[in-house]
C-alpha cells in the first residue's frame, strides 16, 4: 500500500520550510496543501484542534504537528534513507539541544525583531545577534552543524535565512556582518536543491512582511 | 566494563519538577548515578561550565559528557541504556503524540498552573484556575487514549509522558492546598486522578517526589522573596 503524505503549509513559514526540506532530502511524495491563516480550512482545524497552526502533516489520514516533532517523526518512519539525525545517543542529544535552543532563542526574537520599534526593538535586536553568535559558536568551522553531512540542526535554522533580510531592512543592521560564518553556511546550504527549492525568495518574503506591516500597522 | 556511580551524575535541586524527570528516568532504568545538589541563590562551578547557555538544572554528566534540558535528558537517557524498560513508545506515531503533550505540559500547561500563584486578585485566579482546568480535560482525554485501558500513559508501565506530565504533580497539590483549590478532580478528571496516585506511588517515583508540606515551605520562601523583590528599596 502507498503511503499518502499531506502536509499543510503556509508558504513563508519558517517551520513549515523545515518540514519541506526534510520530505525533499527524503524523496518523499506528498501533496502541498496551501493554508490561508486568516481564514483556516476545515481541515486544518480538525487535524490540529489544540494549536491551529501549520505545519501539519497528516500520514495515512494521521496527523502530526510541532515542526521539531515533525522532523523526528519523518526522521523515524524514512529511516531508511539520508537520517537527519546522527545515531550516536550523545550527538543526538546535543542536536535535539540546539534545535530547542534555536526555537527558544533565535526563531522566537526574530518573530519580534521586524515588528518592533524603538528601544524595545533595539533590545530585541541585542538578544537575537546574540543568540545568532552563540549559533555560530556551535558551528565553528565545520562545513554543517551535523560535521561533514548536513542534518537536524541544519535544517532547523537554515529557513530563517530567508527572513533575514526582512530583519536586517526592519532593524537596520547586518547580519553578516555580525555573524559572516553563519552566513557562509546559508549559502553552502542554499547549494542542497532540497533547500534551494523549499525557501522562498528573501525579496518575496520582505514584500509579504511589507504587507503585513500595512494590514496591521506595524 | 561496569558502570560505577560516580560516572553517572545529576546536578540539581530536590524540589525541581525538571531534574525529577532526569532522576524517574535514572530509576526506570535501574543507573546508579550521584546526586549534586546546587544550594538555592548560588551557581556552582561545575554547573556553569556544564551548562554555559543556561546555567540551569537539570544536567547530566555522563563520564565526561553534560547534557542539558530535561527532556533531551530524558531520550538520551532511554537511548544509551536501551536494554532497560522502554521509556518512549516503539511506534513513531506513538512517540510522536507523547513529545507532543510532553510539550504542551511543558511550555502551556505548567506555566499556567504557576499563574494560579502568580494571581494576585480573585478575578485573576479564577481565570488562571479555568485555565488550567482546560488543559487538564485535554489531558484527561490524551490519557484515556493512550492508556488504553492501563494505568499510565505509557501502558503498563510508566513511559515518556507519565514522567514530563508526572514530575509536576507535587507542584500541583501545593498550588491546591495553598489557593483552596481542587484541580485534579473525581468527577472531572477521574482518569488523571487514578494515574496521579499510582504515578506518585511508583518505585521509580517515589523516593524523588518532595513531600506537599516540604514543597509547601518553599513556595512560602519564593513568593517573600518575590514580594521582596518587587517592594521599592528603602
Amino acid at each position: 500500500m502507498e503511503d499518502k503524505v499531506v502536509l499543510l503549509d503556509f508558504w513563508p513559514s519558517s517551520y513549515g520550510m523545515r518540514v519541506r526540506i526534510a520530505l525533499a532530502e527524503k524523496g518523499i511524495k506528498y501533496e502541498a496543501r496551501e493554508e490561508n491563516l486568516a481564514d483556516k480550512s476545515p481541515l486544518l482545524l480538525e487535524m490540529n484542534p489544540l494549536h491551529k497552526m501549520i505545519p501539519v502533516l497528516i500520514h495515512n489520514g494521521k496527523p502530526i504537528s510541532e515542526s521539531l516533532i515533525l522532523l523526528q517523526y519523518i526522521d523515524e518512519v524514512w529511516h531508511h534513507t539520508s537520517p537527519l539525525l546522527p545515531s550516536d545517543p550523545y550527538q543526538r542529544s546535543q542536536a535535539r539541544f540546539w534545535a530547542d535552543y534555536i526555537d527558544k532563542k533565535i526563531y522566537s526574537l526574530g518573530k519580534r525583531v521586524w515588528k518592533e520599534k524603538g528601544e524595545k526593538q533595539e533590545a530585541t535586536k541585542k538578544e537575537f545577534i546574540e543568540g545568532l553568535r552563540t549559533i555560530e559558536g556551535e558551528l565553528g568551522d565545520k562545513p554543517y552543524f551535523g560535521g561533514e553531512d548536513f542534518g537536524f540542526v541544519d535544517v532547523v535554522l537554515v529557513p530563517l535565512t530567508s527572513w533575514f533580510y526582512s530583519f536586517e531592512i526592519c532593524g537596520n543592521f547586518s547580519i553578516e556582518a555580525e555573524c559572516p560564518k553563519l552566513v557562509g553556511w546559508a549559502r553552502r546550504c542554499m547549494e542542497r536543491d532540497s533547500v534551494s527549492k523549499s525557501l522562498p525568495h528573501p525579496q518575496k518574503i520582505y514584500a509579504f512582511v511589507l504587507e503585513l506591516k500595512q494590514k496591521y500597522g506595524l | 566494563m561496569a558502570i560505577t556511580k560516580s560516572d553517572v551524575k545529576v546536578l540539581g535541586m530536590w524540589p525541581s519538577p525538571f531534574v525529577m524527570r532526569a532522576r524517574i528516568s535514572l530509576n526506570l532504568k535501574s543507573v546508579d548515578y550521584e546526586f549534586l545538589q546546587e544550594t538555592f541563590g548560588s551557581k556552582s562551578q561545575l554547573l556553569l561550565q556544564s551548562n554555559p547557555v543556561y546555567k540551569k538544572v537539570p544536567v547530566l554528566i555522563h563520564g565526561d559528557k553534560p547534557i542539558c534540558e530535561s527532556l533531551v535528558i530524558v531520550e538520551y537517557i532511554d537511548e544509551v541504556w536501551a536494554s532497560g524498560p522502554s521509556i518512549l513508545p516503539c511506534d513513531p506515531y506513538d512517540r510522536a503524540t507523547a513529545r507532543f503533550w510532553a510539550a504542551y505540559v511543558s511550555e502551556k500547561w505548567y506555566p499556567s498552573l504557576k499563574g494560579i500563584g502568580a494571581a494576585q486578585e480573585e478575578e485573576a485566579k479564577k481565570a488562571a484556575v479555568e485555565q488550567v482546568e482546560e488543559g487538564l480535560a485535554l489531558l484527561e482525554e490524551a490519557y484515556e487514549k493512550s492508556s488504553k485501558g492501563k494505568d499510565f500513559f505509557g501502558g503498563d508501565e510508566i513511559g515518556y509522558l507519565d514522567i514530563a506530565f508526572g514530575c509536576f504533580l507535587g507542584w500541583l497539590r501545593v498550588i491546591e492546598k495553598l489557593n483552596g483549590v481542587k484541580l485534579l478532580d473525581q468527577t472531572k478528571t477521574p482518569g488523571l486522578v487514578n494515574w496521579a496516585d499510582k504515578f506518585c506511588a511508583h518505585t521509580a517515583v517515589k523516593d524523588v517526589m518532595p513531600e506537599t508540606d516540604k514543597l509547601a515551605e518553599i513556595a512560602k520562601i519564593l513568593a517573600a522573596k518575590l514580594r521582596g523583590a518587587a517592594a521599592p528599596p528603602k
